[in-house]
């Protein structure tokens, strides 16, 4: 049985990987305001939030409405362990602190996910929903752990300085979330080229055939989800490290919505999906959610319009790309993509400037009327800035629809060109 | 007796609002397969129309209006929002109409503020109907009752007796049969969902003033017709009645009861002091658990009887 195995060197994937290790290590060395090594630390935190919440959403199929619960009663067990250790009732060392987390995260999942993963589908997201309500209730009952309204704050700096290495500046805070968010990245990557990480997306594709071929589907979906529960709880520890605080928030709908909302822009049939997914996510609660009050409508609205007409996400409509600059017929699609930026930008400004000046008028309009926006002043109480914002809105959006049809001819073409080429080869 | 007898009053008229959310969900459910993620905020969207509608010409018209107008925004979402993911699946409906309930509330955020509207009962509804023992009963809470039941025969008549209820009823099972025949099936669909839609606004209507219209309404009372659909069968009208009912009483009563396990067993005779093992656990009051009870509920149903109360298919 001595088979001769040749593998060769995937030489892509040392790029990718290595260049993603690189871009992490270097981009506080380029940006070194403390803003954006805010930002940064917690994407880093959010990618293996969110990666691990692909495990069940992209690799097995399960829309789950409460993997904050994971993550939340991760970071919520970390915590408690930083503030033993400061007390001195046991030894351990800081760096390795979100293992305890993902340890409570894969506790939870084996706990919690008996139940739920019985079924798929429509049952596994109403009982993921059911249990992270219970569980955020609980949060406010039992104020002992969960520390009521006020949360628990503990204290990252411990004891004496290992090499240097205190974890009192945020920088070195930042490295330790970028050397668990490769481990994580690549050991979630190694999953997925598991027989149980197949497994979990046969099970996802058909549940009938996986199980006649042998395999207990609920076994392939429990075991997933305690390993996603794992690394949830990793997250959840690293973003205590991170915050020195853990609230009721942690386990909360919002922080279960975020991490699939940001899952899904990215897109879930891709393993970077979720990557990019968290950096267009906190890039616009940082940066939208700066300028303006109604960030969240525009997420929400950018989710709608992804889950209508991408529903592969940002990843897919990268990918469906490749082959199309592959057979050199890009120039095909710059005309109509020009075309669709630009009268979409007619669109996006009349949207923007009929949703902020609604906000404003709904607030202010009696105390502050006067309003400055893309550059113009007025006062919102008037009607011609109404009237140009509901004609921009209108216009913009009558003109992207040519744009947009014209993206579909372009489209329409290629994929019959293609499909002649491999008829003919 | 007096407290039972209040506290009952209050399940049922509580129960009879749940139901009207429901009721709607579960027929949606059934008919289309989809969890309609956004049924609470359509309840939202009828409270906040009729506060809106009120203000401006009086609460009856817009007792009428409030429904209409949340049905004509629920046609829309299921003709130009649903009908284009269906083609995705299930999954996918699931997570439009999850997004729509983002939307919606940050939509009512933007129009009416994040602090709640003062969306009060109408003065000719004002007062007590009747006094029980030495508690004067609000004539709203009769209102609220009156108007659930009303529709609730109203429902059953069109369901049962009317020709596009029978439709209705023959395209749940067979749709494709129905479409055979003639029926435009989505049409029905699209109408179904405006009809569920409106039931869920005017159950805002006369909720939104009997408790609070903020935009935190949606979020709160969502989970609990979730809640509902599940304990009662998913797809069964007469299980989400007795589970409405059901967890009416359980949330009514609970804020109530101010008794512990500890209690209990003092009234047996055993004393648990407060260094007991997970004493914390023990010392919990029903009042206290009161917001776990009904997904505790939940989880539990799901566990021993997967299919609800009185439904026929599980999951």
């Amino acid at each position: 049985m001595n088979k001769l195995k040749y593998r060769p060197l995937n030489l892509g994937r040392w790029l990718v990987w290595g260049g993603t290790a690189l871009v992490m290590i270097v981009l506080p060395l380029i940006f070194t305001s403390g803003f954006t090594l805010t930002l940064m630390s917690q994407i880093g935190v959010g990618i293996i939030f969110a990666l691990s919440y692909n495990m069940l959403l992209g690799q097995g199929g399960m829309l789950s409405f409460g993997h904050a619960v994971y993550s939340g009663l991760g970071a919520y067990f970390t915590v408690h362990a930083l503030n033993l250790i400061t007390d001195g009732a046991f030894y351990f060392p800081v760096t390795l602190t979100p293992l305890i987390g993902g340890v409570a995260g894969a506790v939870f999942g084996v706990i919690f996910g008996y139940v739920t993963t019985k079924k798929s589908g429509t049952t596994f997201a109403m009982i993921s929903l059911g249990i992270a309500e219970l569980v955020a209730a609980c949060s406010l009952m039992f104020s002992d752990f969960f520390g009521g309204e006020a949360g628990v704050s503990t204290n990252r700096v411990i004891g004496k300085a290992f090499l240097g290495i205190t974890y009192g500046p945020s920088i070195q805070v930042y490295y330790l979330i970028v050397g668990w968010a490769l481990i994580c990245m690549m050991a979630m990557f190694a999953w997925t080229q598991t027989p149980l990480g197949r497994m979990a997306n046969a099970v996802r594709d058909n549940p009938e055939r996986a199980e006649f071929v042998g395999y207990d589907t609920h076994m392939v979906r429990f075991l997933t989800l305690v390993l996603a529960g794992f690394f949830a709880g990793i997250a959840g520890g690293l973003s205590c490290i991170n915050y020195e605080i853990v609230t009721a928030e942690n386990v909360g709908a919002y922080a279960s919505a975020g991490v699939l909302i940001a899952t899904f822009i990215g897109g879930a049939g891709f393993f970077f999906g979720p990557i990019i997914g968290i950096i267009v996510f906190f890039t616009m609660v940082t940066a939208v959610g700066g300028i303006t009050q109604a960030w969240l409508f525009y997420l929400g609205l950018l989710f709608l319009l992804i889950v209508l007409y991408a529903p592969g996400g940002f990843a897919s409509l990268i990918m469906m790309h490749v082959p199309v600059i592959k057979a050199r017929l890009m120039r095909r699609l710059w005309l109509p993509y020009a075309a669709t930026l630009a009268t979409g930008m007619i669109l996006l400004t009349g949207l923007i400037s009929v949703v902020e000046m609604t906000y404003r008028f709904s607030t202010e309009a009696g105390t502050n009327p006067n309003m400055t926006l893309f550059g113009f002043a007025f006062k919102v109480t008037e009607g011609v800035p109404w009237a140009i914002a509901a004609g921009l809105l209108v216009g913009g959006f009558i003109v992207s629809r040519f744009a947009w049809n014209a993206v579909g001819r372009a489209w329409g073409d290629i994929i019959h060109i293609l499909q002649e080429r491999e008829a003919a080869a | 007796m007096e407290f039972f007898l209040i506290s009952m009053l209050n399940s049922v008229s509580y129960g009879l609002l749940l139901f009207m959310l429901s009721s709607g969900l579960t027929i949606i459910f059934s008919m289309m397969g989809v969890l309609n993620f956004a049924h609470a905020s359509f309840y939202m969207l009828g409270a906040y129309f009729a506060y809106q509608i009120s203000g401006w010409i009086g609460f009856w018209p817009a007792l009428a209006i409030a429904p209409l107008l949340v049905g004509m925004v629920g046609m829309a979402v299921e003709r130009y929002g649903l009908r284009t993911v269906h083609k995705y699946g299930h999954v996918a409906e699931l997570l439009f109409t999850f997004g729509l309930a983002y939307l919606i509330e940050e939509a009512v955020h933007l129009i009416w503020g994040r602090s709640q509207v003062p969306y009060a009962v109408p003065p000719s509804l004002e007062g007590a109907a009747f006094t029980l023992f030495s508690t004067d009963y609000p004539i709203y809470r009769v209102f609220m009752m009156a108007v659930s039941v009303s529709m609730l025969i109203g429902i059953y008549l069109t369901l049962t007796r009317s020709r596009i209820g029978l439709v209705i009823q023959a395209a749940l099972t067979h749709p494709q049969t129905v479409e055979t025949l003639g029926h435009n099936v989505p049409r029905v669909f699209m109408m179904v969902f405006g009809g569920g839609s409106a039931l869920a606004g005017l159950a805002g209507v006369i909720g939104g003033n009997a408790f609070v219209t903020e935009p935190g309404m949606a979020a709160a009372v969502g989970p609990i017709v979730f809640v509902v659909v599940v304990v009662g069968g998913m797809g069964s009208l007469a299980g989400a009645f007795l589970a409405s009912l059901l967890i009416g009483i359980i949330q009514t009563f609970s804020v109530a009861l101010d008794y512990s396990i500890v209690d209990l067993l003092a009234k047996l005779g055993i004393t648990i002091g407060p260094d007991a093992p997970l004493a914390v656990v023990w010392n919990l009051t029903i009042s206290q658990t009161g917001p776990v009870l009904p997904y505790l509920l939940m989880v539990l149903m799901l566990i021993f009887r997967p299919k609800g109360i009185m439904g026929t298919r599980e999951g």
